[in-house]
């Protein structure tokens, strides 16, 4: 069937985390974002709520199964909270959730079960590098088998967590083909470089990460010898920065429709004129089939299907789509947008880093 | 109930049946009804009726028993409107123009569906399944002086002992033609009762062909779906039976129709539009589908690559413009299966039918433009059809309600603001 309703059981985690969004994200989001930080328990109290066990199946320790439909729903709602938190939440996602995907049996024997734990495990992944013509397919941090191992080289950029994470799933360029590798930060070579100075989410501790001749032994590839499929892996990161920039998108055109229901000018409400009320409309004509490209790409990758097309189409329509929104927040507020008493000035730099992020993310 | 994409294996069979109609019927004869305006196309019309009659689309087949269709049998998800969007889609990808000729009820039917009687829709409908020859049904509102202002129509009904009387001129009517000269329909003409009461005193009349009084005065020449033919009807003391106006076989006084929950003749109109306009973002994305599929193996003839593994800064601008004219489809694709969806469920989609409408309106006249730019001198030729469907795309944008149009409903709907307070 071609059907728009989620599950009984997705709709009580969307509601959950509408209410943890609501209440703490939108509580300390300015806050955080002022201060370079997030708040203490804020991250350990979003952990509570099993967000990555719930992906996890119980033979490896967790209590769900992995869903993309299921996550983009979930991100939704943390990007609507504030997309700073949402990174930090996802950040052990993005280590655990590919060892689930594409590793072998005893890497998800092993890995998986921290993952359920009530204590936030500092474990993160590095795809990004510091270059313009970034290519995932294409990185410039190598991968060279040496031995029964590897040996790894290179710098990774916009790492989630880097100054506090105790495992990195590190991403490099294996004869030609992305893979990605197990490393421990404390392992040799291995060096955490100064924190990331963004336009955006400047709650979110974003690290740059040098390897240097890092051994990494056999087992410590994702998926064994013959590695992972990085499409996949790539397509369900699309999905999930694309469902949170739906999110994001969503909490600026609500607070703009607000604003322009209230804010009179010339004797009436802005929002009676037609041009604030025609671009709240196309905000959310494009909001809407940004998410509905989200949820299709999410069900492909959910039913097997070779989602690389659809994941790309989501991922980029998101990009355009935050992006317009959140400006046009900012205008129909006018210059109260402008100002940081006002949200939408700070959703508009987040919204900005989408085309960026690769790999921040994953479902 | 789950968020799904997989399309009903009931609706993928019709979809291939109505895909062969289109490549076997309609691309064929495509050009030679763009070139010869008034001409109609009679094979595909005949080949067709059997199966339209057996499948009416909107409302025409609702009083009609389903075979075998008994009380007990486990309830099936309604699939109504999702089937007719893909149809419409089908055909459309074919010739858009030649499809709005397709037999059937049409917007006609359409209206008497969502606002005539049980007596009424026996009455009108009746004929959409079981004439042997082919029959059209219509819809007139436009007046010269009133199209997206509905509410300025001057076409007059008057009552007169056991009879409407009506008196005034419709313009742009679709398949007005069909329906009245070419076959035993109807047109559902919008006409009001009380011209001082605005929308309140607007009601809808069934006139069936033959009518005396009635008669289409022009035929219109139009920048595409030249198929489809755009009708002028005048009606000069043009008499009806009571019982045809819609919803109501009760005189309406002026005053009981402008009493707050009082007898509504507008609101007919606009729950036909929560079924139409998905039908018409259906129409435009096919001829879109259409487009793309062209332009795609155009562009892969011409050595251009269309990878979905490259970061999109590293794609050719031509490669670029694909991947954003694809994706602009899409979304207008989903926007319009997620209205049809709400309406199967009997749920409110008024908005999201002006969102999908709005959307595919826009992606369709974008797409189909840019596509012609894309393919150079071959696109701006008359060789292909790519010219045409741009010329045809056009019109998705401008009736059933113009995109401004669809964006004030939106609008209004998310602000909470009345026509009075956003105009
Ligand atoms: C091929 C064809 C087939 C048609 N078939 C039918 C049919 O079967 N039955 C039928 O009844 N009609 C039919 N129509 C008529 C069609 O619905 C109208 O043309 C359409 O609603 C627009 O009305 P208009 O042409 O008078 O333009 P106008 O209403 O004069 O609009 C002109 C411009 O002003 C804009 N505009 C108008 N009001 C506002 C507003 N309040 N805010 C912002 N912008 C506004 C419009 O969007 C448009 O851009 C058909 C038209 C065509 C061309």
């Amino acid at each position: 069937m071609i059907s728009f309703s989620p599950t009984e059981e997705q709709s009580l985690i969307v509601d959950t985390l509408k209410r943890y969004a609501k209440d703490r994200l939108r509580k300390v989001f300015r806050d955080a974002d002022e201060d370079g930080e997030l708040p203490a328990d804020l991250l350990a109290k979003g952990w509570e709520l099993g967000l990555v066990g719930a992906s996890i199946p119980e033979a490896y320790g967790g209590f769900g199964e992995l869903s993309a439909v299921t996550g983009a729903l979930a991100l939704e709602e943390l990007g609507w909270g504030d997309l700073s938190t949402a990174l930090a939440l996802e950040a052990p996602a993005t280590f655990a959730l590919p060892i689930l995907a594409a590793g072998t049996e005893e890497q998800k024997q092993e890995w998986l079960a921290r993952f359920s734990d009530e204590t936030y495990p500092n474990a993160t992944a590095a795809m990004l590098e510091p270059t313009i013509r970034f290519n995932p397919r294409q990185l410039q941090t190598t991968a060279t088998a040496s031995g029964d191992g590897y040996v790894l080289n290179g710098v990774k950029a916009y790492v989630p967590l880097a100054s506090s994470a105790e495992h990195v799933l590190v991403y490099a360029n294996e004869a030609g083909k992305t893979q990605a590798f197990i490393v421990p930060v404390s392992a040799s070579g291995v060096s955490v470089g100064e924190r990331e100075k963004l336009m955006g989410v400047r709650a979110l501790d974003l690290g740059r990460l040098s390897l240097e001749n890092v051994t990494v032994g056999g087992e410590g590839k994702l998926g064994g010898a013959a590695g992972i499929n990085f499409d996949v892996l790539y397509a369900r990161s699309q999905v999930a920065l694309a469902a949170l920039a739906v999110g994001v998108a969503r909490g600026a055109y609500e607070y703009a429709l607000d604003y322009a229901r209230n804010r009179q000018a010339f004797g009436e409400a802005i929002g009676q004129r037609q041009s604030i009320a025609f671009m709240l409309a196309e905000m959310l004509v494009e909001i809407d089939g940004t998410r509905l490209m989200t949820w299709e790409a999410a069900w492909k990758l959910d039913q097997g299907e070779d989602a690389l097309r659809a994941a790309l189409l989501a991922k980029r329509t998101a990009d355009k789509t935050v992006l317009m929104v959140t400006d046009r927040a900012v205008q129909i507020l006018g210059g109260h947008g402008y100002i940081r008493e006002f949200p939408v000035e700070l959703w508009l730099r987040n919204a900005r880093g989408f085309a960026t992020f690769d790999g921040l993310a994953i479902v | 109930m789950a968020i799904e994409f997989n399309l009903p294996e009931a609706i993928a069979t019709q979809q291939s049946a109505a895909l062969m109609v289109a490549e076997h019927m309609m691309r064929p004869v495509s050009r030679h009804f763009d070139e010869h305006e008034h001409d109609i196309p009679w094979d595909f019309i005949n080949g067709l009726w059997p199966v339209m009659r057996a499948n009416p689309m909107f409302g025409a087949g609702e009083s009609k028993p389903k075979n075998g269709d008994s009380g007990d049998k486990p309830k099936r998800t309604p699939i109504g409107n999702m089937t007719m969007i893909h149809l419409i889609e089908a055909l459309s990808w074919g010739d858009a123009g030649i499809y709005l000729a397709a037999p059937g009820g049409g917007l006609g039917a359409a209206a008497i569906a969502a606002a005539g009687t049980t007596e009424q829709k026996q009455r009108f409908l009746a004929r959409f399944r079981e004439s042997e020859k082919p029959v059209w049904g219509s819809m007139a509102m436009t007046e010269s002086q009133a199209g997206s202002d509905t509410s300025a129509i001057r076409t007059t009904a008057v009552r007169a002992g056991d009879e409407w009387v009506l008196n005034g001129e419709k313009i742009y009517c679709t398949a007005g033609r069909l329906s009245l000269e070419e076959s035993a329909g109807l047109v559902v003409v919008w006409a009001t009762i009380d011209p001082k009461a605005g929308r309140a005193g607007m009601r809808a009349f069934v006139v069936e062909a033959g009518t005396p009084g009635m008669k289409v005065a022009k035929l219109e020449h139009k920048l595409g779906i030249r198929a489809s033919d755009t009708a002028a009807i005048v009606f000069t003391d043009c008499r009806i039976p009571l019982s045809n106006v819609l919803g109501s076989t009760e005189v309406v006084t002026a005053e009981q129709a402008a009493q707050p929950g009082g007898p509504k003749g507008f609101q007919g109109a606009m729950k036909t539009f929560d079924a139409t306009r998905p039908a018409v973002a259906a129409s435009a994305l096919g001829i879109t589908r259409a487009t793309l599929e062209l332009l795609h193996a155009k562009l892969l003839e011409a050595g251009y690559e269309l990878r979905s593994d490259v970061p999109y800064h590293d794609m050719s601008a031509v490669e670029r413009d694909f991947l954003d004219l694809e994706a602009q489809h899409r979304a207008a694709w989903l926007l319009t299966q997620k209205a049809a969806w709400l309406m199967d469920m009997g749920e409110p989609n008024t908005v999201e039918a002006s969102v999908c409408k709005v959307k595919a309106g826009e992606a369709a006249t974008l797409i189909t433009q840019k596509a012609v730019e894309m393919l150079g001198p071959l696109g701006y030729s008359r060789e292909l059809l790519i010219e045409k469907w741009m010329r045809d795309a056009k019109i998705n944008d401008i009736f059933e309600g113009t995109g401004q149009i669809n964006r004030l409903i939106i609008a209004r709907r998310i602000l909470g603001f009345s026509s009075r307070e956003l105009k």
